[in-house]
């Protein structure tokens, strides 16, 4: 009796030095970390790992089926046969390969069996080839053609010949471009500029019938400037046209003759060809070389193909912009509600209704402040400047000037958003400021302002930075707002550029988290964008990090300057 | 609280009318007790007259009703047990306690004649004329140089010569300048314990205040640190009138001119150092000041 009322007791002392000790705690909260750990890192790591190694050129292999057909092209894919499900569907092992040639097949990737493969090589001669349109090309290089002439025969002879001509080629293509986009483009404005400018001023005419002489004599200034500029810009339109046509004509008539595995041959121009390698036959050096190409191109030229291939450079441009312009338009405003709310603001029941409000604003879906922004900003706001001040594109072109999405709005948009996660970081930075610093500032004779200028503020910087990283690593993510105001699948004209104003805040843009959905989910060719959409990810996750290592930075030369150590 | 209840002869020919357990009890029951003025005190020219002064946070009271001058260009040390309202009287005469909600005040102090509570007296101007030290060390977050000059510089003194001899003198004056000389331009967070409150004493008189505050300026620092501000109340004797709130009796005793022993809000008795540290009137202050209670 006595031992069995011992052994209750001796269990409960164990449990209590257990909680004592608290060993399971230990565990169960580093278990947590771990775990959390885990996750990120192993996110990351995907995203990392797929995105980096899209652009890797991957061998060539020429699949030649039991019943004859030929089929030349990367591996992107292998399933393994299951014995137990292989009984039910009748399924083998299969392997999924990208066979390009779009205009021949009528597709870019294939399925084959493992069963139905007789034989499966790596030829040394076959070619990866990238093009401005249609996709991929993989064959064997024949010929290089120019007009009649046949510059050289046999693979060898063929690809050292076009390693030769291909870039001469190229250059004149994107200096056609160049004018075409830019030279072309500015003319274009100018034109429209000085339109715009007799719209103006029958315009002015209409509304200031008074003086009507000195307003004729406007319009009339305004119609002879018109015609100035179209004499002007026909004269160079001309020039243009003159060297377009040139460049085109020396480019006329160059092309690869390429044959295919299962034998037919085709002509490709050489213009239309963005790139060309033999991934069989490059040494790592080489293989390293078309990586960085292909990085390269991805991060510098516009994008092609519906996006899924080329560069996202406007994107990257577009979202680095709008992150920042977003950070230079919170802070202020974030700082200084905050600084109200802490500092001045009596506290009361309306100041707790206040912050509740501001920290529910932070659950509001993103989406209803995108249908507030193009409400408000992009129609009301917009609508009114356009009303204003850009009258004449309005009533000549049907054409909104801010009235639409652009990058100000949707700038103005996601620090809307992010205003709650700034107030809340600085309203916890400025409680952080030891009490006795204000005191000190009185105590010197200081009022209000000044404490708040000198020592506050200062000293709470750290702490705003803070709330400034989280609120641009959420505003640089966010795709459903900016799909309403501003963000398009395609915007070649940068928001900020060589012309003037340099600044163009009514330009829509290009985002990377817009277009990770757009290639992902809206690309015709679905299977080759998959690479690009874990290679954007991967680039956007770089930039937000990019941004913040830079934002810590800056943080941690603040904190040595001003916050002290506390002994 | 510990009241040592010995019964000891009354001296200096005072009338005893209390005992010492009877004054104390009676201050902890909330009765009126009158304050021991020594009459040296009363002789000596004030720079800053507290006149029944009176004060409440919300519905408790702090301060009853305390009277004493505080003689010009001396160090007068304010002791007593910890709550005695101390701080409090220091914090009341640059009106700091304005910041606090809920406080409420009857009485007056004048500055060199000067109402403190007038007012028309403008609270912004009346702390530029007093410099306060505080218990922690709270510099600011600027260099040692621009900390210095921190009350010139909020009046628009932008005169680089006229800072520039400012801040020497201070640091000078805060036996700080040899140290810093080299580094003025550094963060002033870089300093030890020690240095940050003689910079904070420096700060302190920059402007040439009527009169230094100093709250317990020692409490947080060590023994050597302490040593050296102690040093430099010294020298600032004579040339500033200072008011001291200190823990330490010793402090009191080596760095003050007088001494006042405040209880539960009430001056208690008031006196030159020497006096109230050898021969003071009552019991109580005795008791206090030899360590049996407190």
């Amino acid at each position: 009796m006595n031992s069995d009322r011992q052994r209750p007791r001796r269990m409960r002392s164990s449990y209590s030095s257990l909680t004592a000790h608290g060993e399971p705690w230990v565990w169960l909260t580093g278990g947590a970390l771990a775990l959390a750990i885990m996750m990120i890192t192993g996110l990351l790591a995907f995203i990392a790992i797929r995105g980096a190694s899209t652009f890797w050129p991957v061998p060539l292999e020429l699949v030649e089926l039991a019943d004859g057909r030929r089929a030349l092209g990367e591996v992107s894919e292998k399933e393994e046969a299951e014995a137990a499900t292989a009984a039910v569907t009748g399924r083998s092992a299969r392997r999924l390969v990208r066979t390009a040639n779009f205009e021949v097949s009528g597709k870019h990737y294939e399925w084959f069996d493992d069963a139905a493969i007789a034989e499966v090589s790596r030829p040394e001669w076959a070619t990866a080839l990238e093009r401005l349109e249609g996709g991929r090309f993989h064959g064997f290089p024949v010929r290089l053609l120019h007009g009649d002439e046949v510059i050289a025969v046999g693979p060898e002879e063929t690809w050292k010949a076009f390693e030769r001509e291909h870039p001469a080629v190229r250059r004149r293509w994107r200096e056609v471009m160049r004018i075409d986009r830019h030279d072309r483009g500015r003319l274009q404005r100018d034109l429209r500029a000085a339109r715009l400018a007799v719209v103006q001023a029958g315009l002015d005419a209409g509304t200031a019938a008074a003086n009507s002489a000195s307003v004729s004599a406007a319009q009339a200034a305004a119609a002879a400037t018109e015609q100035e500029v179209i004499a002007r810009v026909n004269g160079r339109s001309a020039e243009l046209d003159a060297q377009t046509a040139a460049l085109r004509r020396q480019n006329e008539g160059w092309g690869l003759e390429v044959e295919t595995a299962d034998g037919i041959k085709k002509i490709l121009p050489l213009e239309g060809i963005v790139r060309a390698w033999q991934p069989n036959r490059l040494s790592t050096a080489g293989k390293l070389g078309v990586y960085a190409g292909r990085w390269q191109e991805f991060l510098t030229d516009d994008p092609r193909e519906a996006n899924s291939a080329g560069g996202v450079f406007p994107a990257i441009w577009g979202t680095v912009s709008m992150t920042l312009i977003m950070a230079l338009l919170v802070a202020p405003f974030g700082v200084l509600a905050a600084l109200y709310l802490r500092e001045y603001a009596s506290r009361g029941p309306v100041t707790t209704a206040v912050r509740i409000a501001i920290n529910n604003l932070a659950g509001v879906p993103s989406i209803v402040y995108g249908a507030f922004g193009l409400g408000f900003f992009c129609y009301a706001l917009g609508g009114s400047i356009d009303e204003l001040f850009f009258r004449a594109s309005l009533v000549a072109d049907k054409q909104p000037t801010f009235g639409t999405g652009g990058l100000l709005w949707a700038s103005l948009t996601l620090a809307l958003l992010t205003l709650p996660v700034v107030i809340v970081a600085t309203e916890e930075a400025l409680s952080a400021v030891p009490n006795s610093m204000r005191e000190g500032s009185y105590a010197c004779g200081a009022g209000k302002w000044q404490t708040i200028r000198r020592i506050v503020l200062p000293r709470a910087l750290p702490g705003i930075m803070t709330g400034l990283i989280l609120a641009m690593a959420r505003g640089a993510g966010e795709v459903a707002p900016l799909m309403l105001v501003g963000v398009k699948k395609l915007a070649l004209d940068l928001p900020i550029d060589g012309t003037f104003p340099f600044v163009h805040p009514e330009r829509e843009f290009m985002h990377l988290a817009y277009l990770i959905y757009d290639v992902g989910f809206q690309s015709p060719n679905s299977q080759a964008a998959k690479p690009m959409v874990f290679t954007i990810t991967f680039l956007l996750v770089a930039i937000i990090a990019l941004l913040n290592v830079a934002a810590i930075w800056l943080r941690s030369r603040l904190k040595r300057r001003y916050v002290s150590q506390q002994f | 609280m510990n009241i040592q209840a010995e019964p000891t002869a009354p001296r200096g020919g005072q009338p005893e009318t209390v005992t010492a357990t009877d004054r104390l009890q009676a201050v902890a029951a909330g009765r009126d007790v009158p304050s021991e003025v020594h009459p040296e005190v009363l002789e000596a020219t004030p720079v800053l007259e507290i006149d029944r002064f009176n004060l409440w946070y919300g519905g408790k009271q702090a301060l009853h009703g305390i009277t004493m001058p505080i003689p010009n260009n001396k160090v007068t040390a304010l002791i007593g047990p910890s709550g005695c309202g101390k701080s409090t009287l220091l914090r009341s005469v640059n009106r700091l306690n304005d910041l606090v909600q809920s406080v409420r005040i009857t009485g007056d102090m004048r500055l060199n004649g000067d109402s403190i509570y007038d007012p028309r007296m403008d609270v912004i101007e009346l702390r530029k004329r007093m410099g306060m030290v505080f218990q922690k060390p709270n510099p600011f977050p600027m260099s040692i140089y621009e900390n210095v000059v921190y009350a010139l510089r909020i009046d628009g003194e932008n005169n680089r010569a006229a800072l520039d001899e400012v801040c020497e003198l201070s640091l000078r004056g805060a036996a700080l300048w040899d140290e810093v000389k080299d580094r003025l331009h550094d963060s002033a967070i870089g300093l030890s314990g020690g240095q940050q409150q003689r910079l904070c004493i420096a700060r302190a008189i920059a402007a040439e205040p009527e009169v230094l505050l100093l709250d317990e300026p020692c409490s947080a620092l060590d023994p050597i640190a302490t040593g050296k501000v102690e040093d430099l109340i010294q020298e600032l004797r004579g040339r500033y009138s200072v008011l001291i709130v200190t823990h330490n009796m010793q402090q009191a005793s080596r760095t003050s001119d007088y001494t006042a022993f405040m209880y539960l809000g009430r001056l208690i008795e008031y006196g030159t150092t020497s006096g109230i540290f050898t021969k003071p009137i009552l019991r109580e202050t005795e008791a206090y000041v030899t360590g049996r209670f407190g």
